[in-house]
């Protein structure tokens, strides 16, 4: 006997499948590229958990024209981003500090923006965009917009002061936002222990006063499940929501990590647990795909990510002298006279 | 059994160079042994050793009551050590990138600042961390972060350029009873040219104070941090290429500012550059300027110049981040302005 699709056609089964083999494939190519020397900063993976990215996304209101659902992600939701329209050679435009990158070269990997397309990257310190988010979403609640927000941030980004006190504010708003807190049991070196007392965020949920559920975030359905119903909630005036998904942060933190403080075993254990692996044999045994679908899908997605790079690396990158351009929407940001030809600090 | 005190811990007992990364490692681990009210906290400092490595195997020698791995809440913790320190502690606190002391920046300048002059009492603390670009970091792993705190009287802020002044600052700043905040540039953490056979003995160098890093006779550049180099670097090729005697003061510690050594220096040379790797508008080279125009106007024969990032975040692309910091042309290119003025 089959499982319950939860409405989704087989399209939109094998659509979750597609977005879980990109996102892969994406971060199995910027590898690749770092060894040839073309990304510029860190890479993060995150192996293990793209079903939480892909699932959560997959069921919020995606449309191209400014009036969807708004997405904050990580940089371990690459998949949610692609979900929301994120271009793949963007992504890699980003990563390889282009100047044709969505941010021209000023910013990293996934922190970029299309209010349009409805996503909002976030910034390096922690916390800060569930405040941003709560801004974004209290906007839809005053405006009577029939839009909701979406935040993700890992286990560790809980114990800022920024993220209580927007997740308190949206609370008390009632700000049609759902946090996603992406449990994968470290922060960098740090377990999730040593973040925070509690044993699941669900009991921190209470604590807000808003609702809270934990769910399997290496089971793309079931995440995809829990957010929509979230998302039903928050929509129809429900306020503020937060799902913890819980899986396992199989690399190091960033590729500079080789995360020799984790047990091995644990590792290995969680391979077994791997999101892509588990729904692949999931779209077999209930028929939703075929062998030769799934593959078709998995070769497409490879090649999608081979070609976006290769477009990606011959683009230029940016010249210096744009770096003055845009701090203020008016004023103009000055050369440095030493890189003028003016002989003359008076005259520059 | 006590345990060993750790390998890389040793190469200046066994006269071997350090690296300024290892020059700070073996102020923080002296220091603890020295004084066991001195303690360590910040994020992935235990277990890890730190994002750079700089407490690494601490936690085994030391132990979890003074190698204190936080959650991520430099606020939290930075508060924390303010209460340790009224209790007769002496924190250390490690913020992973100083970027991220933003969240703290509130405990720092209206709690730590004023304490001892509330009646509240001393705040020996330190609060260090690396800075600075050059890495490829982008707008969040690259801030120099002094001028946000230097305009906070009560505060301390030293920023060393070499790995014999990182070891001898930090001790100081260890064993100073008033809040100090410590950069480190993580653009001169591991750099070869740095690394020096340090004193096998217990020192330090005071704060507040500035050092010559090279004599002169003809222009004055006050600097600091990793532009100590390239400044230096100018310097040399002025002294080959233009005939022209540059002396380079390295101010050391920023707050206080050490406005005799610049006054004297400038007061040799007549002529004054100010070159700083933080941005330009509200950087230290507009307070130098004023304390040389009141100290030492007579003596100048041209204008106070300087040399500093542009006015923007910092970008994350090579291309924009090196037009971006100042480099070695811009202070050979305002240093020649000045000798021919
Ligand atoms: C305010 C702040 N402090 C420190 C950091 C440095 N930092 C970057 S990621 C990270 C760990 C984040 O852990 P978590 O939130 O669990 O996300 P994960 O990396 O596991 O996805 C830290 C400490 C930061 N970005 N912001
Ligand atoms: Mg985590």
């Amino acid at each position: 006997m089959s499982e319950p699709t939860l409405g989704l056609e087989r399209a939109g089964l094998q659509d979750l499948y597609r977005s879980l083999c990109l996102t892969r494939a994406a971060e199995e190519r910027l590898e690749l590229l770092q060894k040839q020397g073309h990304v510029t900063g860190g890479l993060y993976r995150s192996l293990g958990q793209e079903a939480g990215a892909v699932g959560a996304a997959y069921a919020l209101r995606r449309r191209a024209d400014g009036t969807g659902d708004m997405l904050c992600h990580t940089i371990r939701a690459a998949g949610a981003l692609f979900l929301f329209g994120g271009e793949l050679i963007d992504y890699f435009r980003q990563y390889m500090a282009k100047g044709t990158s969505p941010t021209r070269g000023r910013e990293a990997n996934v922190h970029w923006f299309d209010f349009e397309k409805g996503f909002v990257g976030p910034v390096s310190p922690l916390g800060t965009m569930i405040e941003i988010m709560a801004g974004m979403t209290l906007s839809f609640r005053v405006r009577g917009e029939d839009r909701i927000g979406i935040v993700f941030y890992g286990d560790g980004a809980s114990s800022t002061g920024a993220w209580h006190e927007g997740l308190n504010f949206a609370a008390v708003q009632r700000c049609p936002m759902i946090l996603i807190v992406e449990n994968n049991q470290w922060a960098f070196s740090t377990p999730t222990s040593k973040n925070t007392r509690v044993s699941s965020f669900t009991e921190k949920g209470p604590g807000y006063g808003i609702g809270a559920e934990a769910v399997d975030g290496t089971d793309v359905l079931a995440v995809f499940d829990a957010v929509r119903r979230a998302a039903l909630q928050v929509r129809s005036g429900g306020g503020t929501h937060m799902i913890e998904l819980n899986y396992f942060r199989r690399k190091g933190h960033a590729q500079h990590d080789p995360q020799d403080y984790v047990d091995p075993a644990v590792i290995r254990a969680w391979e077994k647990k791997d999101p892509l692996d588990l729904y692949r044999s999931r779209l077999l045994r209930n028929e939703w795909a075929s062998e030769d679908e799934l593959v078709a899908i998995e070769e497409e997605t490879f090649e999608e990510c081979r070609v976006a790079a290769e477009a990606a690396i011959a683009e230029p990158y940016p010249e210096g002298a744009e770096a003055v351009s845009g701090v203020y929407t008016d004023v103009h940001t000055p050369h440095p006279w030493t890189r003028s030809s003016s002989p003359d600090p008076t005259l520059a | 059994m006590d345990p060993e005190t750790p390998e890389h811990l040793l190469k200046t007992k066994r006269r071997e160079p350090v690296t300024m990364l290892e020059a700070i490692s073996e102020a923080l681990f002296e220091e603890m042994i020295r004084d066991e009210s001195v303690f360590l906290m910040g994020e992935d400092i235990g277990v890890y050793g730190g994002a750079f490595k700089v407490t690494r195997d601490f936690l085994t020698f030391f132990g979890e009551n003074r190698v204190i791995d936080t959650p991520i809440a430099e606020g939290g913790f930075t508060g924390a050590a303010a209460g340790a320190a009224h209790m007769g502690l002496r924190p250390v606190v490690e913020i992973q990138f100083m970027d991220f002391i933003s969240p703290a920046y509130d405990v720092i300048t209206n709690y730590i600042a004023t304490s001892n002059y509330r009646g509240a009492g001393p705040q020996p603390l330190v609060i260090r961390g690396p800075v600075g670009g050059g890495n490829r970091g982008g707008p969040f792993h690259s801030q120099n972060v002094e001028m946000a705190f230097f305009h906070t009287p009560g505060l301390k802020i030293v920023y060393p350029s070499t790995a014999r002044d990182a070891k001898g600052l930090l001790k100081a700043s260890i064993r100073d009873d008033n809040p100090v905040i410590f950069e480190e540039h993580k653009g001169l953490y591991r750099a070869p040219s740095l690394r020096e056979v340090l004193p096998d003995e217990d020192y330090i160098v005071p704060l507040g104070e500035a050092r010559i890093v090279r004599e002169g006779t003809d222009i004055t550049i006050v600097t600091y941090g990793a532009m100590v180099h390239k400044s230096v670097e100018a310097a040399e090729m002025m002294e080959t290429e233009d005939g022209v005697s540059v002396e380079v003061v390295d101010l050391r510690t920023l707050l206080p500012l050490d406005e005799d050594a610049i006054v004297e220096s400038v007061k040799k040379t007549n002529k004054l550059l100010v070159v700083h790797e933080d941005t330009r508008t509200g950087g230290i080279a507009g307070e130098i300027a004023i304390r040389v125009s009141e100290k030492a106007f007579e003596w100048l024969d041209g204008p106070i110049l300087r040399v500093t990032a542009i006015d923007a975040p910092v970008p994350y692309s090579g291309s924009l981040e090196d037009y971006f910091l100042p480099q070695t042309d811009d202070v050979l290119k305002a240093a020649r302005y000045l000798a021919a003025y």
